[in-house]
């Protein structure tokens, strides 16, 4: 046992000083030809002591002197499990369900922003999770259908002026061709190679949108896009109806919840399906599936398809709401974000990804008052997060039930 | 034909420098079949070592009097800082995930690339970085077509690093367990090869020629900026992946492909999409050779 | 028989997570013998052997080489102690020639003109491997990569041997052309040698003792050639 803190001790003193070897040329090597040590010491040594109190920490919690605190917390969550297991399922989602259908009326305008923003990637996510996570296809720019998704929303409403639902249904028919377009390639192609194509072609959609100025507008992105428009009946002079535009954000929350609530029930009924279990056998492995009879191409096919509908409707959903777009909105890194939320979900389950998706947006929110060093900190809670919790939040529900077995 | 020529020169150029990136992607996938997200940061790291040091060095008045040893100091220093990031990075970020599931690495490897991004841009500020202007001015002539000093020297030095790494990795025996141990670790073991020095020996080698070319890019738009690993990044990745990933000759003649593609696509096509064209030949190679040009059959791993 | 045994196995427990292999497995390996280890399949032979190369963590109990315990010492740094496989399914580096596969037998040594000797006499034991030289190791036939496995071993310049599974997947007569060679390098080289076999058969016949792994458990140990008069073992393992 002291061999081994000596070991851990040592491997922290070894990563300090290499910290200390990388910080020492960015900060005190100077372009007038000095050399200065005062303010990499400075840096170095906020770093060491604030790693320095939660290393302790962790090596408290690891010798099991901090059982006092953990214990009773793992125990009282722990109950709560059982006692949410025990429950019939519909207790605890109406629960949830009143919970949610509260929440903007109990907060103010801020968290319910961060809300919807939440709600729009658990569709992302969840799309996401039936291409990556059931078909085990790595997709590394699932955003482009987002994108897809508002901009078709938002040209078709700012050039033409039709209303949001009729854009509703032709953005997710637009992600899907995206989605048929970028799968019918890479249909032969496997694992990591899939990757790049995906990744390339997320960057394609993204350049598309930054340089076709005649369609749409550049980097400059679309403006006044309308808003979502409901007819309301009118009682006043006898019954007619109004056009009724959807301006207030907690009216918003509402229809990003829906359309969570039904991305959240479409992609369980698909998780439980026969194509559900088509994708899964595709994913542990392809030719096996393909020999039991899978049509392997349609399949995969189909998973793209399906992934890409929901990333387009949050997406016409999403350019309703900003009342603009542009492609800034699409990088890159927002599909690594989605991808993180399914990843850190645990890849193969539901709530493990709500979960995921919360922990991703709320944690740069909580981050906002560091300011330039948001994302420094984003980056380190995912390495952090990734060797703590390797396999996400929460298991995949079917591993879980092997697990108890055996 | 004389333009033809000069793009034929601009894209050899460019494609050197894509294909010293590739081959970090590449040399590192072969090893532990990581996507190292990172490789990027470690390029730009490099970038902004070297014009620390150009400058430093130009600040202390040696950059005239001995221009030769301030820069070839310039590029061993960033690529020695580069190779002892990557170690370190390896050692914390990947290595303790190297028995979970890909896609864990995969993420810590974005986190790491997040953070390196931002490392740099808190320590040396969000705008560009200018390089000394007055290194390689002018060319040699020919007619229309001027090749640059520094394009000589860039095609140069890329060539012999090029041709160091192959001598390295296919006449050593140092190499021979590179290659060994990205073939079967275990059993790497049970001839006495200790696979952990080799995959830092990897991410040392790999980060270095990312630094060279990181100071190349620098030296030839003139300045590094915080976020410049990512395109580059995820261009020499698709030229890894174009050549077959895990083949280190396949990512040299990626990256040259992809070079010339965004040369020739910027020059006769259209300079707006010069970066979608590098996209669709990768799609295009890859629908109709799926494991890249000198790639062989990777076994179905999957997410 | 000398005193101390060379490799000694005490109480071994292993496996792989949850699933437990190998259970309180002891062995002794005396210098010079060749020592054979049958049992069925899914028995924990192959375990036994890469649990003594430390390639499947150690669980409980400990294991000498030399009368020195090797459980916390790393895979790689065992063949230059003079431990050294040659494992199941030969695992030959297929993209890389026969030369480089030799070569990189002798990876921890410096000394090239003594390697150079070494690949002579590989050479020397296996004709076929001296001609096809500069071909890959992947487009080698089932028993010339086998004859490259155990050449391969040879290059660590071994005291002891772990061979598992030599037989499988051969034609006879490579079978038996590889077994005179076991039996040479046991003699003439003063290698010690564990052999791991399901064709017990010919396991016992060139062995000085043998062990019977049953499920994980070490059941019979006795000198080669009683086991293979055994009528139990007869009926089990040699089909009788």
């Amino acid at each position: 046992m002291i061999q081994e803190f000596k070991k851990i001790w040592k491997q922290y003193a070894i990563t300090m000083l290499w910290l200390l070897g990388l910080l020492w040329p960015l900060l005190g090597i100077h372009p007038d030809g000095t050399i200065s040590f005062k303010q990499t010491i400075t840096v170095w040594l906020y770093i060491l002591s604030g790693t320095f109190i939660c290393f302790i920490i962790y090596i408290i919690n690891s010798s099991g002197n901090l059982k006092f605190f953990t214990e009773p917390v793992v125990n009282t969550s722990e109950k709560l499990n059982n006692m949410v297991q025990n429950m019939p399922s519909w207790i605890w989602k109406s629960v949830l369900l009143i919970g949610a259908v509260l929440y903007p009326l109990l907060t103010g305008r801020y968290p319910t922003d961060v809300a919807i923003n939440v709600l729009l990637y658990i569709c992302l996510g969840l799309g996401l999770y039936v291409v990556a996570g059931l078909a085990g296809m790595l997709d590394l720019g699932h955003i482009a259908f987002y994108g897809v998704g508002a901009y078709t929303y938002a040209i078709l409403n700012v050039r033409y002026g039709i209303g949001f639902w009729v854009c509703f249904p032709l953005a997710g028919l637009s992600a899907c061709i995206a989605g048929c377009i970028v799968g019918y390639p890479t249909l032969r192609m496997r694992g990591d190679y899939l990757a790049i194509v995906t990744l390339g072609f997320g960057e394609i959609v993204r350049i598309i949108l930054n340089n076709w100025m005649s369609l749409t507008n550049g980097p400059n992105g679309i403006l006044g896009v309308k808003t979502i428009g409901i007819l309301r009946p009118v009682m006043e002079n006898g019954f007619s109806f109004e056009i009724f535009w959807v301006k207030k954000l907690e009216y918003f929350y509402y229809f990003a919840l829906v359309l969570a609530i039904l991305t959240i029930i479409a992609v369980t009924r698909i998780n439980f399906s026969r194509i559900g279990r088509a994708l899964e056998a595709i994913r542990e492995d392809e030719t096996a599936a393909e020999l039991m009879g899978v049509n392997t191409f349609y399949y995969k096919l189909l998973a793209y398809a399906m992934g890409a509908v929901f990333a387009g409707f949050a997406g016409a959903l999403f350019a309703a709401r900003m009342k603009f777009v542009s492609p800034e909105s699409f990088t890159f890194l927002e599909s690594v974000m989605v991808l993180s939320m399914v990843v850190l979900g645990g890849m193969s389950s539901i709530p493990g990804i709500i979960l995921g998706v919360i922990a991703l947006i709320v944690l740069p929110e909580v981050f906002r008052e560091l300011e330039s060093y948001r994302m420094l900190v984003f980056g380190l809670t995912m390495i952090i997060m990734m060797l703590f919790r390797p396999s996400g939040l929460i298991a995949a529900k079917r591993k879980k039930m092997m697990e108890k077995k055996s | 034909m004389d333009s033809f020529i000069q793009q034929l020169i601009n894209g050899i150029t460019l494609g050197g420098i894509y294909a010293l990136i590739a081959l970090g992607y590449t040399m590192v996938y072969g090893v532990i079949q990581l996507i190292n997200f990172a490789h990027g940061e470690f390029f730009a790291a490099g970038g902004y070592v070297g014009v620390i040091f150009l400058s430093f060095f130009t600040g202390l008045g040696y950059m005239e009097t001995h221009p030769i040893f301030c820069l070839t100091a310039s590029f061993a220093l960033a690529m020695m800082y580069c190779a002892y990031l990557a170690i370190g990075v390896e050692k914390i970020a990947y290595k303790p995930l190297r028995k979970e599931a890909r896609l864990a690495a995969l993420l810590s490897a974005l986190g790491v690339s997040i953070f390196l991004s931002n490392g740099l841009m808190l320590t040396q500020g969000v705008y560009d970085k200018a390089y000394p202007s007055e290194l390689f001015q002018g060319g040699f002539s020919f007619g229309i077509i001027t090749i640059g000093y520094l394009q000589v020297l860039i095609v140069c030095l890329t060539g012999a690093l090029l041709v160091a790494l192959n001598l390295l990795v296919f006449k050593t025996k140092i190499g021979m367990a590179m290659r060994a141990t990205a073939q079967d670790k275990t059993m790497s073991a049970l001839v006495a090869i200790g696979s952990n020095k080799i995959i830092s020996l990897t991410f040392g080698i790999g980060a270095g020629l990312a630094a060279a070319a990181g100071i190349m890019v620098g030296l030839y738009y003139g300045s590094v900026r915080y976020d410049m690993g990512f395109l580059p990044g995820i261009k020499a990745f698709s030229a890894a992946v174009l050549g077959g990933i895990g083949n280190i000759t396949g990512a040299m003649l990626g990256g040259l492909i992809i070079g010339m593609v965004e040369i020739f696509g910027a020059g006769y096509i259209s300079g707006e999409y010069k970066d979608v064209f590098a996209f669709i030949i990768l799609i295009g190679v890859l629908y109709f050779k799926p494991t890249g040009i000198m790639g062989e059959n990777i076994d179905d791993t999957r997410v | 028989m000398s005193a101390q045994p060379i490799l000694e196995l005490k109480n071994v427990h292993s496996g792989y997570g949850s699933i437990k292999a190998l259970r309180d497995v002891s062995l002794k390996i005396y210098p010079g013998e060749v020592v054979a280890i049958i049992g069925a399949n899914g028995a924990g032979k192959s375990t036994t052997l890469m649990t003594i190369c430390g390639i499947v963590p150690l669980e409980k109990g400990d294991i000498f080489y030399n009368g020195v315990s090797v459980k916390n010492i790393a895979p790689e740094k065992l063949p230059p102690l003079g431990l050294c496989q040659v494992p199941e399914g030969r695992r030959i580096f297929p993209r890389l020639t026969v030369e480089e596969n030799l070569i990189l037998g002798a990876f921890y040594r410096n000394d090239k003109p003594e390697i150079q000797r070494d690949i002579e006499h590989v050479y020397s034991l296996f004709p076929v491997l001296g001609e096809r030289n500069r071909q890959k190791g992947g487009t080698l036939s089932g028993g010339e990569q086998q004859m490259l496995a155990i050449g391969r071993a040879l290059m660590t310049k071994p005291k002891v041997l772990l061979l598992d599974e030599p037989s499988l997947g051969l034609a006879p007569i490579i079978i038996h052309q590889i077994f005179d060679i076991i039996a040479d390098i046991n003699k003439n080289q003063e290698t010690t040698i564990l052999l791991v076999e399901q064709n017990a058969n010919l396991a016992l016949q060139a062995a000085t003792r043998g062990y019977v792994l049953e499920t994980g458990q070490i059941t019979l140990e006795d000198k080669a050639s009683s086991l293979l008069h055994n009528p139990e073992i007869r009926k089990a393992y040699l089909g009788e």
